[in-house]
């Protein structure tokens, strides 16, 4: 049934609109900021539900605000969706079509990829060889930084990743275009970019980094779900945002278990790859 | 013919048909489509019979998404272009979906549409909601010029609505911002306080008659004049000189004044027919 939303709905979306995507610590501080700034009714654990009220009015416009997870820190983050779009296309308003194409490449690169990254030279090459019309390396860079601007690509030591918004909007659209091509978690059933890799040549399966980093939190002997090989991988330890004074209760509730003491190293290592 | 084919279409593909055009040749400015008018209460009813909700809702869906990317950067949208571009073969009725397109703005967005030119029918989207002052949850670095605004509109404000050009600017330039120098953050300040803040509509710059050299004059533009609350200016300047706003009695009268009634975009004015335009 679809409810007639409050001015605090219309503000969260409005916040959602202008930021594309948030975490869920914000998440839940806007819920309350916005419930308390409109004097309407306030629980703590109602995020879904007040979100799923602003959905049932988006979904006739072809919109959604979604819950995904990054692929680099294993946090939850909601995000506003285009549902209608299922192509590059719904980014052409701010890109020009060889700016599209060189996307298109770098997701490419991406999705090939072992390690869900393109780095910048590759991407560079590609840029050279464009059908719609050639980008020099001064436009190149500037296009990629556009790109992580608008929250499409992540950036990191010149290495480029599709964004977890991007992921979050293009997953039908990566789908469709890549089909047995990409890559899907086995824990949790989304495409995956950053992932590991089981070693036995007849399994093969895929899992998250953060999805290694919760499932196999703390045995002592890791095997792969699906075939129960030795998992030969480091597992990397779940990452803990530097908590709030407010915000470690629901840390906790979100990632795992509580531990004791929080982990001061908290970034997710990366796997080393023979 | 079309529409029955355009029927079969929507049907199948609901979910993923709402915008297979280029935006690109969308967003330049198109001239005024000289051969859209008005169609009447029943020509509107009359269409609206031959078609599905499904095909009504779509076409409203495409509308809204049409206008939020057109008000990107807060340039007045044109009806001839949201016909062009969007409602199409669908114009007989027009004024059904843009009845419904600013429904939707109102109840599920807190925006309003509103025609500021009625003559040549172009619309705004401005903001219902309060803005807050040190809204430091809407998480995005706070637009620069938007500071540089408000301190353009204080400035008119307080001196009754209209000032001349060079007194904007020598306050401005007290403030490090010259209009003849390349600010680092504004880039060039003459061009965003005169072409882009005025195409926004936030302010109105008017040329003085009669004046050698020709002298300009700023004004408060139609958005301004709706998005902006004078209450809250006249609060945060009360805040800056550490006085009661109330201590300034013309402009707290003004501020407080009840609002002129825009246009907006209502079932009222837009099943009106043409002979009453």
């Amino acid at each position: 049934m679809s409810r007639p939303l409050g001015e605090s709905h219309k503000r969260f979306l409005q916040t959602m609109m202008v930021n594309g995507i948030i975490d869920g610590a914000k998440a839940r501080a806007l819920h309350r900021h916005c419930c308390e700034t409109h004097g309407a009714h306030y629980a703590h654990d109602k995020l879904d539900e007040f979100i799923e009220v602003i959905n049932a009015q988006l979904q006739p416009m072809f919109m959604q605000i979604r819950k995904g997870m990054s692929e680099e820190d294993g946090l939850q983050y909601h995000a506003l969706v285009n549902m209608a779009e299922t192509d590059v296309t719904r980014m052409s308003t701010d890109y020009a079509d060889n700016e599209l194409e060189l996307f298109r490449k770098t997701m490419d690169l991406i999705v090939d990829s072992d390690n869900g990254t393109a780095s910048s030279t590759d991407i560079l090459n590609c840029a050279d060889s464009l059908q719609t019309k050639k980008l020099k390396k001064r436009e190149t860079e500037h296009v990629l930084n556009r790109l992580v601007q608008d929250k499409w690509l992540n950036e990191k030591n010149g290495d480029y990743s599709l964004s977890t918004r991007c992921i979050m909007e293009m997953e039908q659209y990566i789908r469709m275009l890549y089909q047995d091509q990409v890559k899907v978690c086995h824990i949790c059933h989304n495409v995956a970019l950053q992932c590991q890799m089981c070693e036995n040549p007849t399994c093969g399966i895929k899992i998250h980094t953060p999805c290694v980093a919760r499932y196999f939190k703390g045995r002592t002997d890791p095997r792969c779900p699906a075939c129960e090989d030795f998992w030969p991988h480091e597992i990397p330890d779940v990452y803990r945002p530097p908590s709030s004074q407010s915000e470690t209760q629901s840390a906790a509730k979100e990632n795992t278990a509580p531990t004791p003491t929080p982990r001061s190293t908290a970034q997710t290592r990366r796997t080393r790859r023979s | 013919m079309s529409q029955r084919k355009r029927a079969s279409n929507t049907q199948s593909s609901q979910n993923k048909g709402v915008r297979s055009q280029r935006w690109e040749a969308v967003l330049g400015d198109d001239e005024d489509d000289p051969s859209f008018t008005q169609p009447s209460t029943s020509q509107v009813q009359k269409g609206l019979d031959r078609l599905t909700p499904a095909q009504v809702d779509l076409k409203t869906a495409e509308v809204v998404q049409f206008i939020f990317v057109k008000d990107q950067k807060k340039f007045p949208i044109r009806r001839a272009d949201i016909v062009k571009h969007v409602v199409k073969e669908y114009r007989n009725i027009y004024p059904e979906i843009i009845k419904r397109v600013g429904c939707v703005f109102e109840t599920v967005f807190g925006l309003k549409l509103v025609e500021i030119d009625s003559k040549n029918h172009v619309y705004i989207l401005i903001n219902k909601l309060e803005q807050l002052e040190g809204e430091s949850l809407n998480m995005s670095p706070s637009n620069p010029k938007t500071g540089l605004l408000f301190v353009i509109l204080s400035i008119v404000f307080m001196k009754g609505g209209v000032v001349k050009e060079s007194m904007v600017w020598n306050t401005l330039k007290k403030l490090r911002v010259d209009q003849g120098e390349r600010h680092e953050i504004f880039g060039d300040v003459k061009k965003v306080v005169t072409d882009e803040f005025v195409r926004q509509r936030y302010l109105e710059y008017v040329r003085i008659p009669h004046t050698e050299p020709l002298e300009f004059e700023f004004r408060w533009g139609q958005r301004a004049d709706m998005e902006v609350s004078k209450v809250k200016l006249l609060e945060f300047i009360g805040q800056l000189h550490e006085q009661d706003p109330q201590s300034w009695t013309q402009q707290y009268r003004e501020a407080t004044a009840p609002p002129a009634a825009p246009a907006v975009v209502t079932s009222a004015n837009t099943s009106a027919s043409v002979s009453q335009r």
